[in-house]
């Protein structure tokens, strides 16, 4: 382990009460920030120090710290889950920064996610796209054997590529205009490279692109910004794939096999 | 501890073991297709067991409402599970079946868990791989297009089924489509970002909960005719755990304060390969997932004073202590095992790493054998994972790995039908006590989460629903305005405090307590210090916490607080138990009890019992019922891996 420093930082935190107030920034200064913390303890240990001061804490969402359940995510100094590829902020480490470095962290900005307060956003957008399609029609109980259904390796670890979106909404903040394509593609074309997802395909991209467009996320004009973005690299292929499955589902017969 | 404590009937069904299940099913009562709809289930949480459940339940038409912390069902704590589910499907043709997993589930719990829960739990198993591969879980793959299967600690056959390291996320991501599919047909009424604080109780008969909308502050009232608690483990008491930030036990502790009894709350895990502690800012702790120890070996030096790199010791200089104590299982021992190991170890000076508080999990023949590439296509994201943490990198060097707080084996008591002690209340996943008994073994968790949900709960609600002649009840009755006055007043009083620690401050004291007293090792003397301390704190936070913020707004320090107040009672419990049982068994370990080799030394005539405490109020002892352990089918033995 590289050997362990502790170092001064200035903060720049957006901080808004509710949805319905202003924001604005506020300033803060943290000594004693060591090296090994990750960016969430740093934040903790912020925390601390403002309830000490008798002032409210920060709020954000977290809850593994292991870059899995999505929760957590924030701009820091105008970069999506900071500096680090395909890293969540919970991972991202201290260790990234220097003693008397500026850090500017604001919440996910988009259209269809409204603040909640300070680095908290509402990403119930999300939930309704999967809710239109993103899933397999099967009940429980009624599961074939699953070796019946053999896949190759090739599909199976693809689909896993797509399968690994953790639901964080980066991909919108970063895309200049608030497009939510990487999410729902990861789900349609994790479906449609199985077999078990295949009966269903035409509806289900049909579906969930008319829910994502009701919901107010912006266009895709391909700046690819989602995929860099990503903490968990889901690669930009699954646009590819929405797309020609939307134009599969719009100009074959709408349940084609 | 008096030896005539109220018995408990789990009301299994008895003869032939195979086909208990069966005729269970048979023998419940039923409710007609048409009829399920005029019932309402509360089910609380949405990790696997919860959503499974959820899922499953109103796709047989009944009305369901869910409830979950999070903002999405989808980022429960299940997600982070890593290494794999286990299933009897001996697709591999090793010689796994029913009973194998059974068996091996029986003696890896030391011999404390109840046979007609897991012969059940084990002839499911296969069903739940069925359904998350129709699901689209995108399950490892052979070559011919195939499952494929590795091997965890505790058993000699490969049936740990697994998505690369992320396997509790894709399935989890299984259960959340079900449910997003039946939300969409309008059965689940999805409700985000609630957390539940109180049970209500109607005749006897749990009726609903009372929750707080974190966002807002308001409380809100859910009336049903079913409570489902499927609301995780309380490894948190420890404060550093592996468990994700807001796992806690508020849910079980209010419904256990209204009457549900608490199983064997000492039984915790203590998973061997964790990154170890770094300072004093350490929030939580990371797993390096069970499956690593397929092709990772576990050393130390053979010197307590040889300080070389790792790289720098020589093979002969090398202690590879599981295979030299235990060869027939050597790196893939049950948890329990190898984390007193790596204790021992540690204790006698032979740690490693700048804390000599880690032992080296080391993967350098699997490299060689195999190609860095295979090794990444396996553990690929749990190696980013060390590495993003430590800044080291585990193909070059060994991992430096030490023993954390993992998962609770403890829980609400349950019966069979996987019901409380309070009638119409149903507690599912590692919320409950039963399957796993004084240690889990791993990929064990997500089959019986997946078991509860899917396969379990869909039948016996119904015993329930059908048996039972519930009358109508609305969210006007008093009890729901009894309990929500009581959620409201604690919140209350936390607010009024005004002290000048924080919570985090207490939760950490009352974390160390509790390893320091009850972690891997126990004795009286360190329980009885640790019942004084707990008491201390206490009293030290209702005098001392400063909760900032208000009450009707979101308020995470509000939240905090009111999770740790409910560990600060609950830990005294979790204490109280573990002074109880004077034996050792799995992650049980009391020093008072072990064998010459110093394992743990298990008092069958004394302890073959599950511990179920009751509530008594405030201030008063809760009083010990035990469930008697009969082993039909299975022989008791001192458990051997050698
Ligand atoms: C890092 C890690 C790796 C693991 N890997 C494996 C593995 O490879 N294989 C294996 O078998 N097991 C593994 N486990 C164990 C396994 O993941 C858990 O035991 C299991 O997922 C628990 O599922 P659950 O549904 O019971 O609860 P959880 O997933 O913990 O879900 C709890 C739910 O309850 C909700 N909730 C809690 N309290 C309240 C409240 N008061 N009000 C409202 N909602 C509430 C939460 O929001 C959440 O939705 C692992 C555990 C960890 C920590
Ligand atoms: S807290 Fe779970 S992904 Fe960051």
């Amino acid at each position: 382990m590289s050997a362990e420093k502790t170092m001064k930082l200035n903060l720049k935190i957006w901080r808004q009460k509710n949805a319905d107030s202003n924001g604005s920034i506020e300033d803060f200064q943290l000594d004693g920030v060591s090296t090994d913390m990750s960016f969430l303890e740093m934040l903790d240990v912020l925390n601390e120090q403002l309830i000490s001061a008798g002032r409210e804490p920060i709020a954000f969402d977290h809850d593994c710290r292991e870059g899995v359940c999505g929760c957590c995510g924030a701009v820091v100094n105008g970069q999506v889950h900071g500096p680090d590829e395909e890293t969540t902020l919970c991972q991202l480490h201290m260790r990234r920064f220097h003693d008397g470095d500026t850090i500017q962290i604001e919440p996910w900005r988009s259209r269809a996610f409204p603040v909640i307060k300070d680095l908290i956003v509402d990403r119930t957008a999300f939930e309704r796209i999967q809710q239109a399609g993103g899933f397999v029609s099967v009940s429980t109980g009624s599961a074939p054997d699953a070796n019946t259904i053999s896949i190759p390796t090739r599909d199976a670890e693809k689909a896993f590529d797509f399968a690994e979106c953790i639901g964080c909404g980066g991909c919108v903040a970063a895309c200049p205009n608030g497009a939510a394509m990487l999410f729902t593609a990861a789900k349609v074309a994790q479906l449609v490279t199985l077999p078990q997802g295949k009966l269903e395909r035409s509806s289900r991209v049909l579906t969930m692109v008319e829910r994502m467009d009701a919901e107010g996320f912006g266009d895709c004009t391909n700046h690819y910004e989602c995929s860099a973005a990503c903490p968990k690299g889901v690669p930009i292929e699954a646009i590819a794939v929405m797309n020609r499955e939307y134009l599969r589902a719009t100009f074959l017969s709408p349940e084609g096999a | 501890m008096s030896s005539n404590s109220p018995i408990l009937d789990p009301k299994c069904p008895g003869g032939d073991i195979e086909t208990r299940w069966d005729r269970h099913r048979f023998a419940m009562k039923q409710v007609n297709p048409a009829n399920k709809r005029k019932f309402h289930i509360i089910v609380v949480g949405t990790g696997l067991a919860g959503g499974s459940a959820a899922a499953s339940l109103a796709e047989l038409g009944y009305r369901v409402t869910s409830l979950c912390i999070q903002d999405s069902p989808r980022r429960a704590h299940s997600i982070a599970a890593q290494g794999g589910i286990n299933a009897a499907k001996n697709y591999p043709n090793d010689g796994d079946s029913v009973f194998r997993l059974f068996y091996d589930t029986i003696k890896g719990g030391d011999y404390r868990a109840r046979e007609s829960n897991v012969y059940r739990l084990a002839q499911v198993s296969n069903n739940i791989i069925d359904q998350a591969t129709a699901q689209g879980v995108p399950f490892a793959r052979e070559y011919g297009g195939h499952l494929a299967n590795r091997s965890f600690g505790g058993a000699q056959v490969s049936r740990t089924f697994y998505a690369r390291g992320a396997t509790g996320q894709q399935l989890l991501l299984g259960a959340y489509a079900a449910m997003n599919r039946q939300i969409q047909a309008g059965r689940i009424d999805m409700r985000c970002r609630r957390e539940m604080l109180e049970l209500v109780v109607v005749d006897g008969v749990a009726r609903g909960v009372i929750v707080r909308n974190l966002i807002t502050g308001a409380y809100e009232r859910y009336a049903g005719d079913a409570v489902l608690l499927c609301t995780g483990g309380y490894g948190n008491a420890f404060y550093l755990s592996t468990n994700a930030k807001n796992s806690n036990v508020t849910a079980s502790w209010r419904a256990y304060k209204r009457g549900a009894f608490f199983a064997n709350p000492c039984y915790t895990q203590i998973h061997p390969t964790c990154i170890p502690v770094s300072g004093d800012h350490q929030s939580k702790l990371t797993l390096m997932s069970e499956s690593l120890r397929n092709d990772g070996r576990v050393w130390v030096p053979k010197a307590a004073e040889d300080k070389r790199p790792a790289s720098q010791i020589p093979e002969e200089d090398r202690d590879y202590y599981l295979e030299r104590r235990y060869p027939a299982f050597g790196n893939l021992v049950p948890r329990d095992v190898a984390s007193r190991a790596a204790k021992e170890r540690c204790d006698a000076g032979f740690g490693v790493g700048s804390s000599s508080m880690a032992v080296y999990l080391d993967f350098a023949d699997a490299i060689d054998r195999d190609g860095e590439d295979a090794v990444r296509a396996k553990y690929g994201n749990l190696f980013h994972m060390y590495q993003k943490i430590t800044d080291e990198n585990p193909y070059e060097s060994p991992m430096r790995i030490f023993p954390a707080v993992h998962y609770t084996m403890g829980g609400l008591w349950v019966d069979y039908n996987l019901e409380s002690t309070i009638p119409g209340l149903f507690v599912l996943g590692e919320a409950n006590f039963s399957d796993h008994g004084a240690n889990r073994l791993g990929a064990s968790a997500l089959m019986q989460g997946l078991s509860d949900g899917y396969f379990v709960i869909p039948y016996t609600v119904c015993g329930h629903l059908a048996g039972r002649h519930l009358q109508p009840v609305t969210t006007q009755h008093e009890a729901f305005a009894e309990a929500e006055s009581e959620a409201r007043s604690q919140t209350e009083k936390l607010l009024a405090v005004g002290g000048s620690r924080s919570v985090d401050s207490f939760h950490r004291e009352l974390g160390l307590t509790l390893w320091d007293d009850c972690g891997m090792a126990r004795s009286e003397k360190g329980l009885k210090h640790a019942i004084g301390k707990i008491a201390e704190l206490r009293a030290a936070f209702w005098n001392d916490v400063r909760v900032l913020g208000e009450e009707k707004d979101l308020n995470q320090s509000l939240e905090k607080a009111g999770r740790v107040a409910d560990f600060l009672e609950f830990a005294e419990v979790l204490v109280k138990d573990a002074l109880n049982r004077t034996e050792s068994c799995g992650g049980h370990f009391r020093l008072e009890s072990q064998t010459e080799e110093g394992e743990a030394k298990r008092d069958d005539e004394n302890f073959s019992y599950a511990a179920a405490w009751e509530y008594q109020g405030t201030g008063q002892d809760a009083v010990l019922h035990k469930e008697p352990l009969a082993f039909e089918y299975v022989q008791l033995a001192q458990r051997s891996y050698k």
